[in-house]
């Protein structure tokens, strides 16, 4: 399973990144670009459904949804701890 | 060298003077803002290589509960002036210019305010329909801001923009823009129920020919996010208790001068003023219990930026505003006739009116359906004495 690849499809459904998800760099600011609150949220319940896993309080923040990149280390994590 | 309580006092007794006429005719109260800057009180949050004193939230909203017991407009001018000094203080330190700035602020006690919210956008503080057009090295901005509260009377704008005419509306900066920079033509009144002091006219805002550099380099994504929820939340909850405050002092000397008239008898007024009490000390709770979390931070982006804080401070300001409401509303009956009449030393119209305002500067079911969103994700409730 590409984790990066899910969190591109997953961004693409958001209104501020609709086509242009797969162009993002790894490190562009989801924030600068638009993500606002509500989006971030939308993004983590995506995400804990398609991964089975659940975002704990402490990644909650800002930096875990800053760039792409923040958000595969973050699911990763969460992934690698489902399966241990 | 005087105390901060000794300066906010003295401030807080010029305003109390001059607060009725402030409000019956809803004007700027000029004389309790020339009495903040005698006392040097418009400078306090600036760090002092910078001349100023470096005080915390805490000690602003220690001052905005003494001048809200006073004067609600004075207080929420003093309120909005620090939430935008607080902007400056948290995300300007690396901009030479903007520490000029705050240089200037404290030394000449420049009193800022906030333009954010804008025709076709309203008070949406996230979006932005005008844009900075950059030429070279200067920019021009106009701007239908439909609420600039004491535009006409501030020295200072921090002005909501996005960051170029192509930019998503989401994607903003934030300008300062001093008085002799700008042209601001008045596009609509402030004829209000009560907080008229705070002249929140509307105002068509041109701008040109203004050094790039007054451009704040921190996107105001991170600006609204890091400091300005948590100062607008907690510096009006500040205010509001200072107007709940001096409701419930007008209530309890009322029993009091019943209890002295009918000696032996405790009246029937004083169980409601026990209710009330009850009330107000949950009202203080709430607010300081959120002003130690905030000062607990000590300034972490991650903490005061995370989905757990930013629900606290949502329903601080619902539960705040509610209950201030709650509680004049509750000293009002108290004091019955005495207070609903404007010449007594009782009256309670006026805090009453203004009070009324709480609720709505940001609709409380804005914040509401607001932190509905992000208790889709947030999973514990914290600990009592943690988050």
């Amino acid at each position: 399973m590409n984790i990066t690849q899910a969190i591109r499809d997953i961004l693409g459904s958001n209104e501020a990144f609709a086509g242009k998800a797969d162009q993002l760099s790894e490190d562009d600011s989801l924030f600068d670009m638009g993500l606002d609150s509500f989006g971030s949220v939308q993004l983590m319940l995506a995400l804990e459904e398609r991964f089975s896993v659940e975002f704990p309080d402490a990644l909650l923040n800002r930096k875990s949804f800053a760039t792409i990149r923040a958000i595969r280390d973050a699911v990763s994590t969460l992934v690698r701890q489902e399966a241990a | 060298m005087s105390t901060l309580a000794a300066r906010a006092e003295r401030a807080a007794a010029v305003a109390a003077r001059h607060a009725d006429a402030v409000d019956r005719e809803g004007r700027f109260p000029e004389e309790a803002v020339a009495a903040l800057k005698a006392e040097r009180l418009l400078g306090l949050q600036i760090p002092s290589q910078f001349g100023g004193e470096g005080a915390g939230l805490t000690q602003i909203a220690e001052l905005c509960s003494t001048l809200g017991h006073a004067c609600s407009a004075a207080a929420m001018v003093f309120a909005m002036h620090h939430i935008k000094v607080s902007s400056l203080v948290t995300h300007a330190l690396d901009s030479a210019w903007h520490c000029r700035l705050m240089e200037r602020i404290a030394r000449e006690q420049l009193l800022v305010a906030s333009s954010t919210t804008e025709a076709g956008i309203g008070g949406d503080l996230r979006n932005s329909l005008c844009a900075v057009e950059t030429t070279g090295e200067v920019f021009a901005l106009g701007k239908d801001a439909s609420v600039i509260s004491y535009g006409a009377q501030a020295d200072l704008i921090l002005a909501t923009a996005r960051r170029n005419p192509d930019a998503a509306t989401s994607d903003q900066v934030l300008v300062a823009l001093l008085a002799d920079q700008i042209s601001l033509a008045r596009t609509g009144e402030w004829d209000t129920l009560g907080m008229r002091g705070t002249c929140s006219e509307g105002f068509r805002l041109e701008a040109r020919d203004v050094p790039v550099e007054q451009i704040l380099p921190k996107p105001f994504a991170e600006i609204a996010a890091q400091s300005m929820l948590a100062s607008s939340h907690l510096l009006w909850s500040s205010v509001w208790y200072g107007i709940a405050s001096y409701a419930v002092d007008r209530a309890r000397a009322f029993v009091q001068a019943e209890a002295r008239r009918r000696p032996g008898q405790v009246p029937p007024t004083a169980l409601r003023l026990a209710e009330v009490s009850n009330a107000h000390q949950a009202m203080r709770g709430t607010i300081v219990t959120a002003l130690r979390r905030f000062e607990d931070a000590h300034g972490d982006a991650d903490t005061i930026g995370s989905l757990g804080f930013c629900v606290m401070l949502n329903n601080l300001k619902v539960t705040v505003s509610d209950m201030a409401v709650d509680i004049v509303r509750r000293a009002l009956s108290i004091v019955g006739l005495a207070g609903y009449k404007n010449d007594t030393p009782f009256s309670l119209g006026r805090p009453l009116r203004d009070v009324l305002s709480a609720p709505l500067m940001i609709g409380n079911d804005r914040i509401l359906a607001n932190t509905a969103k992000l208790l889709l994700v947030q999973k514990s409730s914290g600990q009592l004495m943690s988050a």
